[in-house]
């Protein structure tokens, strides 16, 4: 009895998950959850309906046509050539029905235009290839990107089947958490090339153009996770910057901002420690999987031309003053390093390059070290402000 | 008539040269017609050959084939390859071949350049298909070349935009010598609303040409001076913006789509009378609705730019603008539906492919009119959706039409019939293909996959084998149009009629002289122009 309990219980449960496997296959836009993204779906669907009625009358007469005024049925051709009535009102009529779709779809733009009195906002900025989020109202900031699983997997010749990593390709390290039934503007930069954040649930995407700041805002009814992806070709690996917004109740979302805030506060601290060679090497592994390896390559022999070599590289075998000015500050295509990775994480991939990847220098260098340039920095950035 | 004609060549000894300098030199708009053919042939196989690379990678999730930046390279080359080899090309040939037959002129105005023109065409391509074997691989940022990621190229960069400028001279002498035939060679009685439409479309592309090519030409070389020169046109660091040059290439880049569908519109209104028995519907009207769109296409430019960020206003206008293009479009459409009512039809290969022309170019000029509202366009934009749409309005309507040309043409250009069966089988294998390939795209698109991604969610995998089994079908099918066009040229399934089709020399000049067509024609001019749709 029991065991025919389980039996039903595992039937229908696999039922249902195949389900959820359909759920994720869809033909059409998605409604989303926001009333904006409603108001697109709803325009999408009338405009899709016109045309299907529009092409349902276009085509049935063209196949009526097609089929009764053919040679093979005896047709003698009629020799008319214009009818000026017949012609202004296939003019007229459709003007008339654009129009008519012309005012609704004004309506939702400007709705969508109007970004003033956010509850909160958020900078959105684009690097190749990852996000940056920065939210202006408490401090919280991070980056991110894909996910270790979906990284491992996405190699060439990874040998691990996509089907098995859970949200493959749209899953990331840090997701976006954001309070449900509140209104949050969104400002959109690059930090390099431009790139584009589109989530499809939220109704909109919006371009992250380096230099300059463009707005969007978003309101969302319901607690989800919601995925999208970067939609603008910005470069190598452009189809792997995906984003995840977690939507989330307003006093959970406050409870995740008290977690961050401690977070950082213990980050500082690691910083302080001192920190052994293997410490650092074994921690700098993953950092450079995750930011280092999509260009200089997983065994670090970069690609001849565009990027170069890590292993037995003049500079990471040379000065290691050098190389971390180069990697703290940026170099050509490369982006500067020093505000995206935190001090531990800078000093333990600075230290796996020299000590890993085939290269063994033998030197290290201390997170506090990082920390002080970082903070160096900042004081300058204040500086130039005033 | 004819036989006059050909006697006065004989007199004169204009016969082509022997060997291969006769193409070479060649100042005959037949030879340098059949050159610009065949070339775009070539050049259809090898960008096709490049989506072909794309659509297998995408076939499943995961990474099997290629790298990522070579796959975005393929994405570039296939547009460039397919936009400026192939398309572009294959309707200058047309040109060429066609122009000079309806109008009742003996040659293009001018032959010289004419030559020059094709030559430096392919010296452009060759150039640009040597980038792919540079240093840091060829151009990856998409055809559009949007600045600062087409910076990041690696050695091929100048050497890219140096293809660009030869293609761009190229067509700008074509459009040239295209526009000085048309105004000054017409047989006397050929007044402008006489010519047949396919002269109309190519004298309105002729302009658009000439108009826009030489703002691409400028976005390039400012992309050059920004590498090499430090200029900052494209760089906010030193005053300038990127997005000035989606501006600037899209005023170019609207234009340019209409460019490769304008002559399309031009041959199937010359094709669906032909076999309908009847004259165009409409001419007037066809002939003002293609001035109309091209006007159209100088000042919408910037709904491709609807997420980079513009003011609200900026939107609305180019929604507003964007949304009229569906007026004149819709009005060729019915046209041609008009024409082909109360017709005594028949369904030779040509007409089958002009009649998949009016019904898939529909669809994509749905999907166009969808995108055209702005806020939709936020979900749609550089989604699998515009991949869609795009390829609607270019595969099976220019390429398609191409084809239906090619047949319809084919027995006056060798005096010998194609296969009409095998025709049938390239026809329906296409027609069912084209669909299989590019449908599922919409969904894709509408269930969020972005474009030019090597891999994929999960989620999208069904649509892409499908869409992949599709691109195969059709990619492997038009190996029967090279085998078609061969047997053709040795002899077909016989003789050609000097008429050809039933019929036709009422409705175009060509059709009067004999099959297949000597090497000089119209060295005196006809007397008797056709003018049906005006009777």
């Amino acid at each position: 009895m029991k065991k025919a309990r389980q039996l039903f219980a595992g039937l229908a449960l696999s039922i249902f998950g195949l389900g959820l496997a359909h759920a994720d296959y869809t033909l059409n836009l998605t409604e989303g959850v926001t009333k904006v993204s409603k108001d697109v779906h709803d325009l999408h669907m009338l405009i899709l309906w016109i045309c299907v009625f529009v092409g349902i009358g276009v085509f049935c007469t063209m196949f009526y046509s097609i089929y009764h005024h053919r040679k093979s049925k005896g047709h003698k051709a009629e020799q008319f050539h214009h009818n000026t009535t017949v012609e202004i009102i296939w003019t007229i009529i459709p003007t008339a029905i654009l129009i008519g779709m012309a005012i609704p779809a004004t309506k939702t733009m400007l709705e969508m235009d109007d970004v003033q009195d956010a509850d909160m906002s958020i900078k959105v900025t684009g690097w190749q290839w990852k996000w940056e989020y920065d939210y202006l109202d408490n401090g919280i900031h991070f980056f991110s990107s894909l996910d270790e699983a979906s990284n491992k997997a996405r190699q060439k010749g990874s040998g691990i089947d996509p089907k098995t990593v859970p949200h493959y390709l749209l899953n990331v390290d840090h997701p976006l958490v954001v309070p449900i039934r509140t209104k949050i503007r969104f400002l959109f930069t690059a930090a390099d090339v431009i790139h584009s954040w589109w989530v499809p649930d939220l109704g909109w995407k919006k371009d992250a153009n380096p230099g300059f700041i463009n707005d969007a805002w978003t309101y969302i009814e319901k607690p989800g996770t919601y995925r999208g992806q970067c939609a603008e070709l910005c470069g190598k690996d452009h189809g792997f910057m995906p984003i995840v917004v977690i939507a989330m109740e307003k006093e959970d979302y406050k409870q995740w901002v008290e977690q961050q805030k401690e977070a950082a506060a213990a980050e500082a601290n690691a910083a302080e420690k001192s920190w052994t060679q293997e410490e650092l090497v074994a921690k700098g592994e993953t950092i450079y999987a995750n930011n280092c390896a999509s260009c200089h390559m997983p065994d670090g022999s970069g690609m001849p031309g565009t990027f170069p070599a890590i292993k037995g590289s003049p500079i990471v075998t040379g000065d290691i003053k050098q190389q971390i000015e180069i990697m703290f500050n940026g170099k050509g295509m490369m982006p500067a390093f020093g505000q995206m990775l935190n001090a531990v994480d800078f000093a333990a991939v600075a230290t796996f390059i020299r000590n890993g990847l085939g290269n063994s220098v033998g030197d290290m260098v201390q997170p506090s070290e990082i920390a002080a340039m970082q903070n160096a920095t900042a004081a300058n950035d204040d500086t130039d402000e005033e | 008539m004819s036989a006059v004609i050909a006697e006065h060549d004989e007199h004169h000894d204009h016969g082509p040269a022997k060997g291969i300098l006769r193409w070479i030199i060649t100042t005959n708009h037949k030879d340098i017609g059949t050159m610009y053919l065949v070339f775009s042939l070539i050049m259809f196989f090898v960008g096709g050959t490049m989506a072909l690379i794309i659509r297998a990678e995408l076939f499943e999730p995961g990474l099997q084939f290629v790298d990522p930046q070579f796959f975005n390279s393929m994405t570039t080359m296939h547009a460039l390859v397919m936009v400026f080899g192939a398309v572009m090309p294959a309707f200058v040939g047309l040109a060429n071949w066609m122009i000079p037959m309806m109008i009742g002129a003996p040659d293009m105005a001018l032959p010289r350049m004419n030559n020059m023109s094709f030559w430096m065409l392919v010296a452009g391509i060759l150039l640009m298909a040597s980038t792919l074997f540079m240093e840091g691989g060829g151009p990856a940022a998409g055809w559009t070349f949007y600045p600062p990621l087409v910076l990041q190229t690696g050695k091929a960069f100048p050497f890219a935009i140096f293809a660009v400028h030869l293609l761009g001279i190229s067509s700008i002498m074509g459009a040239i010598n295209i526009i000085a035939t048309i105004f000054n060679m017409r047989a006397p009685g050929m007044g402008m609303m006489k010519m047949p439409l396919f002269v109309w479309t190519w004298l309105i592309t002729a302009f658009l040409l000439i108009a826009v090519m030489p703002v691409f030409a400028g976005a390039v070389t400012m992309l050059l001076t920004d590498r090499f020169f430090d200029t900052s046109f494209f760089d906010a660091a030193g005053g300038g913006d990127p997005v000035l040059y989606q501006h600037i290439f899209w005023f170019f880049g609207h234009p340019e789509v209409y460019i490769m569908i304008l002559p399309t519109f031009g041959v199937v209104s010359t094709i669906i009378p032909v076999f309908a028995r009847k004259p165009l519907f409409g001419y007037t009207s066809m002939v003002w609705a293609t001035g109309f769109i091209a006007f159209l296409s100088f000042i919408v430019w910037a709904h491709h730019m609807f997420t980079v960020g513009m003011p609200i206003a900026g939107e609305l206008y180019f929604m507003y603008a964007t949304i009229l293009i569906a007026i004149p479009t819709g009005v060729k459409i019915f046209n041609w539906t008009a024409t082909m009512w109360k017709g005594s039809m028949t369904f030779e290969t040509p007409m089958l492919f002009s009649i998949a022309f009016v019904v898939l170019f529909t669809i994509g000029g749905f999907t166009g009119l969808m995108m055209s509202i702005a806020p939709s366009d936020l979900q749609y934009h550089d989604s699998y959706f515009i991949v869609a749409h795009f390829h609607y309005t270019l595969v099976p309507a220019s390429i398609f039409v191409l084809m239906a040309a090619g047949y319809f043409w084919l027995p006056k250009w060798t005096g010998n019939m194609y296969n009409e069966r095998i025709a049938r089988l390239h026809f329906w294998l296409s027609a069912i293909s084209i669909n299989i390939l590019f449908f599922p795209q919409h969904f894709l698109g509408l269930a969020g996959m972005p474009r030019r991604i090597p891999d994929y969610a999960v989620q999208f995998a069904d649509w892409n084998m499908i869409s992949s089994i599709g691109a195969f079908i059709y990619g492997f099918s038009q190996l029967l149009f090279v085998y078609i066009v061969i047997d053709t040229i040795r002899g077909g399934t016989g003789k050609a009629t000097d008429e050809v089709w039933e019929d036709a020399s009422k409705h175009s000049l060509e059709w009067t002289l004999p099959s297949p067509a000597p090497y000089h024609t119209f060295t005196t001019p006809p007397t008797k122009i056709p003018s049906e749709h005006l009777d």
